[in-house]
């Protein structure tokens, strides 16, 4: 089931198209990732989203109905641009921001015990931000993105100022959040944290989607003939290049490309005519290749 | 609560429970109750001494001139100057006065010796009676038949009253010094309050884009929603501060006039008409400028200038606030606002001057017209209403004002909306009336 659609949108500042008909599909109680290049257009996408602007055309539904501004309650932000006020007390603070959210008091107190619990930070409830460090504030914000448990939760550039403590923690909480029933979309520059989280992802880059789908999916499309081999003794390149070889304490390692098209099988009796062999698997391209390589063949560099 | 409740209480409460908005609350009733009874102490303490002044008159002709008085007693001695040179005993005598020429003859005969400088006071005093007494006997020199009859008859002393007639006929006793005054004084705090609470919502709206929160609040709330709140959260500040300065300084000059048992006849007057107690006073046992000031404090009308007072206020200070807002959304950080702030307090400077202007002649072009210009109307009609303003001109100053502030919240709203989000970007005028007319 959708939860959140987006279909054609298109918006555009002075003269500059920073969507130009964006479509997408989110699926519920999954791991979304919007990936992309600086300025290609991820913010803008995720503001719309959270009605902070609103598409010059186009359509974003919430569970099949038209996104209106009071679904924003239904929605966790942490912007990428994130700050809180520095001579607020914290706990006052993550209260006033949980009632502009349309929580009542009660429900926030109570609430904000629990995270303050789990996070062990209750001795900090009468601090101001400004004596906090920042990894502390850091935590302070992802509470008070989700507290009021939203449906959908919008994490804009996530990790970026985080330590990898906090990095990591706020991984597992994504997840846990996502086990709970949660659907998350998350912008981000870091691959690796893309492969590890998401299950679907689109790839803006200048204001269009260039890739979209399911990350294993994209991976396995984007297969290149690359394998991982072990060997008893070192090959030599006939029908496949050599693109990586090392020796280590149980035989040779090679990362090989085929040359020419190929069976798997028929690939592995070329290989086992020179040598025996150990271990065999196909290299899939990191998301981080996919990224540069759909992103650089569709744009000429000349800037 | 409202979304917008939640901010204006936010504005308000972080600000009040500042220390230094109770400081300054708190300390300023006491500077102005400083103001108002040191002086009037001081003026008591002061009467009492007497100073004498020895007079060495080798002439012989101004024995009559000098009479004692509340504040000098004159001895006259026939000793040389010289038998006072460096002989004085402590506390002995204040001054020599020396005259050894006719002053008719040498104006500039006499002279005051003294071992600390002589005060102004003294000097005048002595050159004054003197100056009468020579002048009346040049007068007598010219040997004019009954002199002395005509010179009474000549003598005047004329106290032009201003009496202002209200719509039924009825006579009012004013003051054109007492209307210069209060006009001054509101006007001044509606500057102050403009310029002050007025870079208050500046410098909220900056902090509120330079840590970052904005965007986290503005996807709960609207844009407009916590522009407003902070406007009108911060003009309740102001309000609150206002009120509580009148209140303080009315019970501490209260309380310290029955303390030092001063009988200040028009402070406790104007405390009995701020807070509305309708009090008679009896007048017969003062004359001159003070009874004038007293009649025409009675018949000033308090609740009107106060009401207006409120209504030029919340009108100017939300025009120049919401304008003040744009600014602080479109920069950076708090260096960068002065230069785009400079062509919004131009006019208020301007205002303040005009208003000066506007209290010598309150029904001029330029009071007229500056009283209707929004930007400077609240400070100048506050000046011109004491003196009296038509009906027809009040109604069309607040109604300008009034669509002015409508104008420009509007604007600053959609200037706000687009420069909250926008960082490291320099800021021109121009662009910023690009974002204007921004669809959403």
């Amino acid at each position: 089931m959708k939860l959140l659609e987006v279909k054609n949108v298109v918006k555009q500042f002075s003269g500059h198209l920073a969507l130009d008909g964006v479509s997408l599909d989110i699926p519920e109680n999954t791991v979304y990732g919007l990936l992309g290049p600086n300025g290609a257009g991820k913010t803008t996408l995720i503001r719309i989203i959270n009605c902070i602007t609103a598409p010059d055309s186009g359509d974003v539904f919430l569970n099949g109905k038209k996104l209106r501004s009071e679904d924003v309650r239904h929605i966790g932000y942490l912007p990428e641009e994130r700050g809180l006020y520095k001579k607020m007390k914290v706990g006052e603070q993550a209260l006033y921001l949980a009632q502009l959210k349309g929580m009542s008091r009660q429900d926030a107190l109570k609430a904000l015990k629990y995270w303050f619990e789990k996070f062990e930070i209750q001795s900090w409830w009468n601090k101001k931000v400004e004596e906090l460090s920042k990894g502390m504030a850091q935590k302070v914000q992802f509470i008070t993105t989700i507290l009021h448990e939203p449906k959908l939760l919008i994490f804009d550039e996530p990790f970026s100022g985080f330590d990898p403590v906090n990095a990591d923690l706020l991984k597992k909480e994504i997840l846990a959040l996502k086990d709970k029933g949660a659907t998350i979309i998350f912008s981000t520059h870091n691959m690796s944290s893309v492969e590890e989280l998401c299950d679907n992802i689109s790839l803006i880059d200048k204001s269009k989607i260039v890739l979209q789908g399911n990350v294993n999916e994209i991976r396995a499309s984007h297969a290149a003939g690359t394998y991982r081999v072990v060997t008893k003794t070192n090959l030599h390149a006939v029908e496949f290049e050599i693109l990586e070889q090392k020796e280590n304490h149980h035989g040779f390692e090679q990362v090989i490309k085929l040359t020419s098209v190929k069976s798997n099988n028929q690939l592995l009796s070329s290989i086992m005519t020179q040598s025996e062999l150990f271990s065999f698997e196909e290299v899939l391209p990191t998301m981080n290749d996919i990224f540069i390589q759909t992103v650089t063949s569709k744009t000429p560099r000349y800037e | 609560m409202s979304k917008i409740a939640l901010i204006i209480k936010r504005e308000y409460t972080t600000r009040v429970m500042k220390p230094s908005f109770i400081i300054l609350t708190f300390l300023t009733p006491l500077l102005i109750a400083g103001m108002i009874m040191v002086p009037l102490l001081l003026a008591q303490i002061n009467d009492d001494t007497v100073r004498k002044i020895v007079v060495i008159d080798q002439t012989g002709l101004y024995r009559s001139v000098f009479v004692d008085n509340d504040s000098y007693h004159f001895e006259f001695a026939d000793q040389k100057i010289d038998a006072f040179k460096g002989s004085r005993e402590k506390d002995s005598y204040a001054a020599v006065l020396y005259i050894p020429e006719d002053l008719s003859v040498n104006p500039k005969a006499a002279t005051l010796f003294s071992e600390e400088q002589v005060g102004m006071e003294l000097k005048s005093y002595v050159s004054g009676v003197l100056k009468t007494f020579v002048e009346e006997k040049k007068l007598v020199e010219l040997n004019i038949p009954d002199f002395k009859e005509l010179v009474e008859k000549t003598k005047v002393d004329i106290d032009v009253k201003t009496v202002r007639w209200g719509k039924d006929g009825e006579e009012k006793m004013g003051s054109a010094e007492l209307a210069v005054i209060i006009g001054m004084i509101s006007a001044f705090v509606i500057y102050i309050f403009i310029v002050v609470y007025g870079a208050q919502v500046m410098s909220g709206v900056v902090q509120e884009k330079t840590s970052r929160i904005v965007e986290v609040i503005i996807s709960s709330v609207k844009p407009f929603q916590l522009m407003m709140g902070k406007i009108i959260g911060i003009a309740m500040v102001g309000l609150t501060q206002f009120a509580l300065w009148v209140i303080l300084s009315v019970i501490l000059v209260t309380t310290l006039t029955s303390a030092f048992g001063t009988t200040l006849d028009i402070e406790s007057y104007q405390q009995a008409q701020m807070m509305g107690v309708t009090s008679q006073l009896p007048f017969d046992n003062q004359d001159g400028v003070a009874s004038e000031l007293l009649l025409a404090l009675n018949n000033f009308d308090f609740v009107q200038t106060g009401i207006l007072f409120v209504l030029f206020f919340l009108g100017g200070y939300l025009l120049y606030a919401s304008l003040f807002a744009a600014i602080g959304s479109a920069v950076d950080n708090e260096t960068d606002t002065q230069q785009f702030s400079l062509p919004l307090t131009l006019p208020i400077i301007f205002a303040i001057y005009a208003a000066i202007y506007s209290a010598e002649n309150p029904d001029g072009p330029l009071a007229f017209w500056c009283s209707m210009i929004p930007f400077t109307s609240p400070i100048v009609m506050m000046v011109r209403l004491p003196f009296g303003v038509p009906i027809w001109q009040l109604a069309l100053s607040i109604g300008i004002l009034i669509l002015s502030f409508i104008a420009s919240t509007w604007v600053a709203g959609k200037i706000y909306r687009t420069g909250i989000l926008m960082y490291g970007k320099k800021i021109t005028w121009k662009e910023m009336m690009k974002w204007v007319f921004y669809r959403d």
